[in-house]
């Protein structure tokens, strides 16, 4: 099929025109940088004082308030369970770490777990579509739910259980909506984003704020005088399974 | 041809079939009126043109969805200037269209819109139960 | 070219199967359109089991679609003739097969209509967005060559030339799709169950024994109802594939056994015994391993005394044996056994549920459909010749 110089070059026009057109309303939608005073850091961090976690019985303040902030479906079946922070015996959340004799003092304590936003996360590695990333600029693991597809390879990824599926549609198991943040929808992944959204408006994470002993310590662990990283010098802090290169960025002090 | 009248018939047939969307609407008696969409009290002014708003809203919101999500990039500055915050639920109708099925919906089920399923996840709440902020 | 018309023309028998066949596709799709509305709720998957029998039936069928080339590979590369007849049959079983895998995936997502979120966003670091380029790929490659070979054999004239490099090209392909299917369970730190080196060597073992052994049965069912006969030759040297690969199986499966018993790591342990001795007083999955440990001993010792093997009673009854055993351990056991425990010790059951069910029933029934039209064309072919 042969093709004329002025077809061409009016096709070539046709195709630049279209191409700034599409530029020119993108332009109209453009970004300028953030205007509010988000919080900053280039390594978000959790450090749990187990110490102080433990002196209420029974409290799930900081469940309750991740609950709330996040719309997070309260669904009786534990096999369909949506959780972003929840309460573990001691032995299971650190199944490995105990002996017969050792660290008696916290059998069956219930431990605050959450997704461990790791420096080198192998769920980030698996998604196919990088519906799941990291955030290079503070290290939070993000998800995009828009992208998903619902495909799990990420929860067999995880060796920690932080994510959860919405095995069916989320809303029927809200009981009051929290028009602030979005529900999801059924077929997506969902796990504890470090409240990114509270952060770009200046304010905590809602878990570190709920608690009644501030046993929560937020901060940015690239920070040597940031509270966590104090915390993390006076005291020994463990990690979830660090033998497998994971990095995670939640300690707990014991 | 043996059959020409029947091939005719059908033919005619034919074509009128796949003409009706042109000819329909213009012989029926009642006219389609527009959607009756109830714009905002106060507000005067989009966060972009209207006849951009018109044509291509779901850009601009793919667009913001894009930039939040991904980029952390929240502030929007519009072509007036001023800066809004890229949300659907807290600017858009928080702010301006705060009754979605007089609105929003109206339009849709004019034109024959149902692909976007943002109402699955993103809030339609009244303004009444806007919690805390 | 495509030849459908073949397809067209059968005996009552044909079409009542066919009937059979589209019945239970229609129950699937029905109970698949109950899943698009419901969720995946529907079906017996947990927080902790979040793959079962959808990711269990493609890791399976990933095999038996590999394993088509073991008959193409001595053919076409070592001119070994006797191959010729059938070699058109396993390409077909190879591209039914690959099709199945992908509906296997397709229905186990829970966004289904973003599927194509893969090709947009390419991943290469993912082993899943490979997984996806190597199965279409692996689908265009059987489906172009199968139908270029048979379209010159209606003709009766040799295949084109450049046909050639392109067989060629899928026998490394197939060890490649499930390399690729091997590594998205091998790589993962979390689940012990599978990060093992020795589990990509154990899957192409065990496609090549439940491969064939299809094709084994697949043959005798068409000398059965159609006349076809694929030739002693063929079906002894196919037995012999199929007995090797098991021995290897086995053999592998057997060093799991040791490494994870003799260093005697608990986080090792206890996904074999959840699997073979029951854990946290969960028995469920028990019965079903032993089973497959005992097919798979009765059929060794079917395959390896060759008077046995070539014996035409014994050899479908030892084929039945691999396949079932093979389903059961990794169509079943790997998935379920790799997610339990869960990392956080818990023991939850996974019984899969009738709706999930039926939707395997019916991709299954898909994977038949389209097995049988493709082996109807080829006989027609043949017969018309």
């Amino acid at each position: 099929m042969k093709i004329t110089r002025k077809d061409f070059l009016l096709c070539s026009g046709l195709g630049l025109a279209a191409v700034l057109a599409k530029r020119a309303v993108s332009a109209v939608s453009g970004s300028v940088g953030t205007a509010a005073p988000a919080k900053a850091a280039k390594h978000w961090g959790l450090v749990i004082d187990l110490q102080k976690c433990r002196k209420e019985a029974g409290c799930v303040d900081c469940i309750k308030a991740c609950n709330v902030a996040h719309n997070i479906p309260q669904i009786q079946d534990p096999a369909h369970e949506v959780k972003w922070i929840w309460n573990q015996p001691f032995e299971s959340a650190f199944a490995f770490e105990q002996t017969d004799y050792a660290r008696q003092a916290y059998a069956g304590h219930p431990i605050p777990l959450l997704c461990n936003h790791c420096a080198n996360p192998p769920c980030v590695r698996v998604c196919p579509t990088q519906a799941t990333w990291k955030r290079e600029d503070d290290g939070i693991v993000m998800m995009d739910w828009h992208r998903c597809i619902g495909c799990r390879y990420c929860m067999a990824a995880c060796p920690y259980g932080s994510r959860s599926f919405n095995w069916q549609d989320p809303r029927p198991a809200i009981a009051s909506p929290n028009p602030d943040f979005p529900t999801r929808t059924k077929g997506v992944v969902e796990k504890c984003n470090f409240c990114e959204e509270r952060l770009a408006r200046g304010r905590g994470p809602a878990c570190v704020e709920a608690c009644p002993e501030n046993a929560l310590v937020f901060g940015d662990l690239a920070d040597p005088d940031a509270e966590a990283r104090k915390l993390l010098r006076a005291r020994f802090g463990l990690q979830r399974e660090p033998e497998l290169g994971t990095g995670p960025s939640v300690y707990y002090l014991v | 041809m043996r059959d020409k009248p029947q091939i005719l018939a059908a033919l005619l047939v034919f074509v009128g079939l796949f003409t009706f969307p042109l000819w329909h609407g213009r012989t029926s008696k009642a006219s389609p009126t527009a959607p009756d969409i109830k714009l905002p009290a106060q507000e005067k002014q989009c966060v972009a043109p209207l006849s951009y708003m018109r044509n291509s809203h779901m850009e601009l919101l793919v667009n913001w969805r894009e930039e939040v999500v991904r980029n952390d990039q929240r502030q929007f500055t519009a072509y007036n200037g001023k800066v809004y915050d890229k949300s659907l639920t807290r600017t858009c109708l928080m702010q301006c269209h705060t009754n979605k099925a007089e609105f929003c919906d109206r339009c849709h089920s004019y034109a024959g819109v149902s692909g976007p399923y943002c109402w699955e996840c993103h809030n339609e709440a009244p303004l009444t139960a806007r919690s805390k902020p | 070219m495509f030849m459908f018309e073949k397809a067209f023309v059968g005996g009552r028998r044909y079409w009542l199967w066919l009937l059979c066949l589209a019945g239970i596709i229609l129950a699937g799709f029905l109970c698949y359109l109950l899943q698009l509305t419901y969720g995946l709720a529907i079906t017996g998957l947990s927080r902790d089991v979040t793959w079962g029998l959808y990711i269990a039936q493609f890791t399976f069928f990933v095999g038996v679609a590999a394993s088509a080339v073991r008959v193409v590979l001595p053919c076409d590369l070592h001119d070994y003739k006797q191959f010729g007849r059938i070699t058109i049959l396993g390409e077909f079983l190879a591209v039914g097969a690959v099709t199945m895998c992908m509906l296997f995936v397709f229905v186990d997502m829970g966004q289904p209509s973003r599927v194509l979120n893969v090709l947009r966003y390419p991943t290469p670091w993912s082993l899943m967005f490979w997984d996806f380029i190597s199965l279409g790929g692996y689908l265009l490659l059987n489906a172009v060559i199968s139908l270029v070979t048979l379209g010159s054999k209606r003709q009766g004239v040799s295949p084109p030339r450049w046909i050639k490099p392109i067989i060629i090209l899928s026998i490394p392909w197939a060890i490649s799709i499930h390399t690729v299917t091997a590594f998205l369970y091998s790589g993962l730190p979390g689940r012990t169950f599978w990060m093992s080196a020795v589990l990509a060597p154990r899957f192409l073992a065990s496609a090549f024994a439940s491969g064939p052994a299809l094709l084994i049965l697949l043959c005798l069912v068409l000398r059965k109802v159609a006349g076809f006969d694929a030739g002693r030759e063929a079906v002894q040297k196919l037995s012999l594939i199929v007995t090797y690969a098991m021995v290897i199986n086995v053999f592998l499966v057997l060093m799991e056994f040791f490494t994870v018993f003799y260093s005697h790591i608990p986080e090792h342990m206890e996904h074999f015994q959840y699997l073979f001795v029951g854990l946290d007083g969960n028995y469920h999955l028990v019965p079903w391993m032993w089973l497959s440990a005992l097919l798979s001993v009765f059929a060794l010792v079917l395959l390896l005394v060759p008077k046995w093997r070539h014996s035409p009673r014994l050899l479908p009854m030892a084929c039945v044996f691999v396949f079932a055993s093979l389903w059961l351990d990794k169509g079943l056991g790997l998935i379920v056994g790799g997610f339990t425990p869960s990392p956080l010790g818990a023991v939850t059951t996974y019984t899969p549920t009738l709706p999930e069910a039926t939707i395997v029933l019916g991709v299954w029934a898909i994977g038949a459909l389209m097995i049988t039209v493709f082996y109807k064309i080829t006989l027609s072919v043949r017969e018309a010749n």
